[in-house]
């Protein structure tokens, strides 16, 4: 199962981005094979609609699982009909490898 | 001028099916033409003619007002209709909606998450995997206060026992716990409202239904 992280950086050090929609990078990690890919964020800095754009985003690359601090009031309508799961974890000063490695236990 | 947009209608539970097909048309050409039932309108169906809710209740749950959830139920059961009477086939989507999940949190790893596939229970946390979850809201609707309040009582014809009435059961369905005979419902002229009690309840529910 593809699970979908926001980060602020492009390696496992940085921590877990507190935005969705205007996040510096999304990481999308397999559970299975253990492959990532770090997607730099396309709409960090567009006006408005960043939120769907990312979901989009999300979509395309079949992530079921969302994990970030907060969302927008566009998103939950959005990932509901997508049947894609928010995770919410108001820890910003968790790093990317603390949760790949929650996620593995 | 643009007319006001519509209210977004919160759907909890989506239908399992996609729609009905009739079968056995006595003049039939192969093609059935269809009625387009909407989401919002088979929510409606659900919870009024399902569930067994009023209809202030089910607008609650659909979060829109009780006139509108009238509206959308009146037109659920006319489309339904055409389709029986016209031998027509029935496809729900459509309409102006967002579905609403079930939100928990972790005890473990203090994160909240929520529940888009209703299928499927969650009992451990997605995140660490730890099982003491909880449930975020309190999901069991409880009756608005001036609904529930109901001063009536039930009273058996035979032996004059007297017990509250229980709001949305009717009289004539409960049991004497005494005799065993069919209650019925005490007429109380002193219990008659005035206009100005009721208009001061419904005010007092806006108020509410704004602000609580």
């Amino acid at each position: 199962m593809k699970v979908a992280i926001t980060s602020t950086g492009n390696s496992l050090d940085n921590k877990l981005d507190q935005r969705f929609g205007r996040c510096s990078y999304f990481i999308i990690y397999d559970t299975e094979t253990k492959g990532m890919e770090f997607i730099p964020n396309p709409n960090k800095d567009v006006q408005a609609g960043a939120g769907p754009a990312s979901v989009q985003l999300i979509a395309s690359r079949n992530a079921q699982k969302i994990i970030s601090g907060e969302f927008g009031i566009k998103i939950k309508s959005l990932l509901d009909s997508l049947k894609i799961q928010m995770i919410v974890l108001k820890e910003p000063e968790k790093t990317i490898r603390e949760i790949i490695n929650m996620l593995n236990q | 001028m643009s007319p006001r947009p519509t209210r977004l209608r919160k759907i909890s539970n989506p239908p399992l099916i996609s729609g009905f097909k009739p079968y056995g048309a006595k003049n039939s050409n192969g093609k059935t033409e269809a009625v387009f039932l909407h989401f919002e309108e088979y929510e409606a169906l659900r919870l009024c003619d399902y569930e067994l809710l009023n209809h202030l209740q089910a607008s609650i749950i659909m979060d829109v007002s009780r006139p509108t959830l009238t509206r959308i139920y009146a037109k659920a059961r006319q489309k339904i209709a055409e389709a029986l009477v016209q031998g027509k086939q029935i496809i729900i989507e459509g309409g102006k909606i967002y579905f609403d999940s079930e939100w928990f949190s972790c005890k473990s790893c203090r994160c909240y998450f929520n529940n888009p596939d209703k299928q499927e229970e969650i009992k451990k946390c997605p995140l660490c995997g730890s099982g003491t979850i909880s449930n975020c809201q309190e999901l069991f609707y409880e009756p608005e206060e001036s609904v529930s309040r109901c001063r009536d009582i039930c009273i058996c014809p035979k032996c004059d026992y007297e017990q509250p009435h229980k709001f949305g059961v009717p009289c004539k369905s409960e049991i004497c716990p005494v005799c065993g005979h069919n209650m019925l419902k005490k007429i109380m002229p002193q219990n008659k409202k005035t206009t100005k009690e009721k208009k001061d309840e419904s005010s007092n529910y806006k108020y509410r239904k704004q602000f609580g």
